[in-house]
């Protein structure tokens, strides 16, 4: 549905260098990246409000890159909502109404419809001003979906939220994307793009480095970067080898992983998920053939137990339950083992 | 404040009711005070029609040689205002340009209520221009962008969107404008000595008749100035309220 194909444009201290990526129709599209990365660029890039010094924008099979803003049909909500101050809630869903003909009745019973979708009914005689963030979030909205987008952008619409108004407002969005609506969100926050997306494009220093599933970008990674970025913490780069006929992988600083892997002689990554790191405080017997004496360097509690940073040469980050830190009686600064099985080592070709 | 306060209340003090009201009953006064108000009122809202998209594009666009046309719109304040009426004339005699183009309608601008208009509006411009620039300049671009995407046009943009949220600015800018035009002396005594403008008018009374024939004429134009400068101070922060 929506395709962007080769954009680059050169800031005075930024690049954006050939972005490409698809949307299909009624896909949840996420583009994820570290603030800087030149998210919300792309996104007034596809609106028209930037103009690229190369490349094409299509939607619906027609190139859009020269239409003008108004007749692309493309919605943005801003990361600071950008609502009117000076109009009412009213005025502000109802602005974009203004070029379609309709008579005042029609407008207020569109805007009424729109309001009472959003729950924000009660609002609409306010003044912005008087409105808090959730509230102002959920008036940008309408005032965006009231004129029917092709593609709706939103720029990191749950930024400035708190929990339960980021839960309110996720799920309003999810409720938008199964009526139809085609999005394109951009979010610094990988489980924000765990929990929303369908397809994720990531973006580092202006360039798409990975697009996928969540999934498949989650699960195999293709650059430190991501990995890191998508919150996957043990991940090496290393170098495969056959030690007395068993499969190591070998990190920069040379410590031998044993690994189940049919390859050999060659560079690649590896991934060990938190979860699959047992913590002992003696060297145990178990079916696990990676056993390794560390360093606690740092215990911090997290909302799925808490993460666990040993220290065996490389930083191994392990997620234990509380229970665990009190019953080993762990303390940063300590010695402890970790184990992990050679299965638990994934294998991500270079 | 007591700098300021102090010669003013003198005055006033100096002058008695009598003196005040004799002063307002004179033809040459009234019709003064009222050719000082039009002038100024026509100069400030015929050249604000050029002035606030040139201060737009001043808020907005960057162009070259920008820094120095924001240099030169500062110049009628920084220049001797005798030395503005005489570069004045110059531009609005009937040798000019202007004053040939005037001359086709039967217009001299020397000694004319439109010559005085134009030198007051040339002295008091920057005001507006600054201050509309300022105002342009604190309305964010983001809003204007938010517009463009709900399908507005530019020029509903700047009418809608810009143009109200730096209405204040600009209402402090004209009124600014205003109320310098009509305390300017130096410009216009050059291009138009006559029909007299009322600050015109108090020098002339000064140098014919002395301080003590000056003094009303001087008090009643301030309290005038006064009131109508607070009242349109007062019914721009209404405005603003509603």
């Amino acid at each position: 549905m929506l395709e962007i194909k080769d954009i680059s444009k050169k800031f005075p201290d930024f690049e954006l260098n050939g972005i490409s990526f698809r949307v299909a129709k009624g896909d949840y599209f996420i583009l994820l990246g570290e603030s800087g990365a030149g998210k919300s660029m792309i996104l007034e890039t596809i609106a028209g409000l930037v103009r690229p010094d190369s490349g094409e924008i299509w939607l619906d099979g027609k190139e859009i890159s020269h239409t003008k803003i108004q007749e692309r049909k493309i919605g943005l909500v801003f990361q600071d909502h950008a609502v009117f101050p000076h109009l009412t809630v009213m005025e502000n869903i109802a602005f974009a109404l203004h070029a379609q003909g309709l008579s005042r009745e029609e407008k207020r019973l569109r805007v009424k419809e729109i309001a009472r979708l959003l729950g924000i009914s009660g609002l609409l005689h306010r003044s912005p001003t008087s409105l808090s963030g959730g509230e102002l979030q959920r008036v940008a909205l309408g005032r965006t979906l009231i004129q029917k987008p092709r593609v709706l952008l939103l720029d990191e619409p749950l930024a400035s939220l708190d929990i339960q108004l980021k839960r309110d407002l996720r799920r309003l969005l999810r409720s938008i994307h199964q009526e139809g609506q085609t999005i394109i969100h951009v979010t610094h926050d990988y489980e924000e793009a765990l929990a929303l997306g369908t397809n994720i494009a990531v973006i580092h220093k202006g360039q798409v480095i990975q697009t996928g599933t969540p999934e498949a970008v989650f699960t195999h990674p293709k650059s430190e970067f991501v990995a890191h970025f998508v919150g996957v913490k043990n991940f090496f780069s290393v170098h495969l080898e056959i030690r007395d006929q068993i499969t190591f992988a070998i990190t920069n600083n040379n410590i031998p992983i044993r690994i189940v892997s049919e390859s050999i002689n060659e560079d690649a990554f590896i991934l060990i998920r938190g979860e699959d790191i047992l913590v002992s405080n003696t060297p145990v017997e178990t079916s696990a053939t990676n056993n390794f004496p560390g360093k606690i360097v740092e215990i911090v509690p997290g909302v799925q137990g808490v993460n666990l940073t040993v220290n065996i040469g490389i930083e191994m980050h392990a997620l234990i339950t509380r229970e665990s830190v009190e019953k080993l009686n762990l303390k940063a600064g300590g010695k402890c083992w970790i184990h992990f099985k050679a299965t638990a080592v994934k294998m991500i070709a270079k | 404040m007591l700098f300021i306060v102090a010669p003013l209340l003198g005055m006033a003090l100096k002058t008695t009711p009598h003196q005040i009201f004799e002063t307002a009953g004179e033809e040459e006064v009234r019709q003064s005070i009222w050719l000082t108000i039009v002038t100024s009122f026509s100069g400030t809202v015929f050249f604000s029609v050029a002035a606030i998209p040139l201060a737009y594009l001043l808020a907005r666009k960057n162009f070259p040689l920008k820094k120095l046309v924001s240099g030169i719109i500062d110049l009628p304040v920084v220049i001797p205002h005798s030395a503005a009426g005489i570069a004045l004339l110059g531009f609005v005699s009937r040798d000019s340009a202007l004053g040939q183009m005037g001359s086709l309608v039967g217009l001299n601008f020397v000694g004319h209520p439109a010559g005085i208009s134009i030198a007051m509006a040339f002295v008091s411009i920057p005001y507006l221009i600054n201050a509309a620039r300022d105002g342009f300049a604190g309305v964010p671009e983001r809003l204007e962008k938010a517009a463009l995407t709900l399908g507005a046009s530019p020029l509903r943009v700047f009418f809608t969107i810009t143009l109200p949220l730096a209405w204040r600015n600009i209402v402090s800018g004209l009124i600014m404008m205003f109320a310098r035009g009509m305390s300017e002396f130096g410009a216009v005594i050059v291009v138009a000595y006559h029909p007299m403008i009322t600050p015109v008018l108090i020098y002339e009374r000064f140098g014919a008749f002395g301080l003590k024939y000056a003094r009303p004429v001087s008090v009643l134009f301030i309290a005038i100035s006064l009131v109508l400068f607070i009242t349109l101070r007062w019914l721009a922060k209404e405005k603003e309220e509603k």
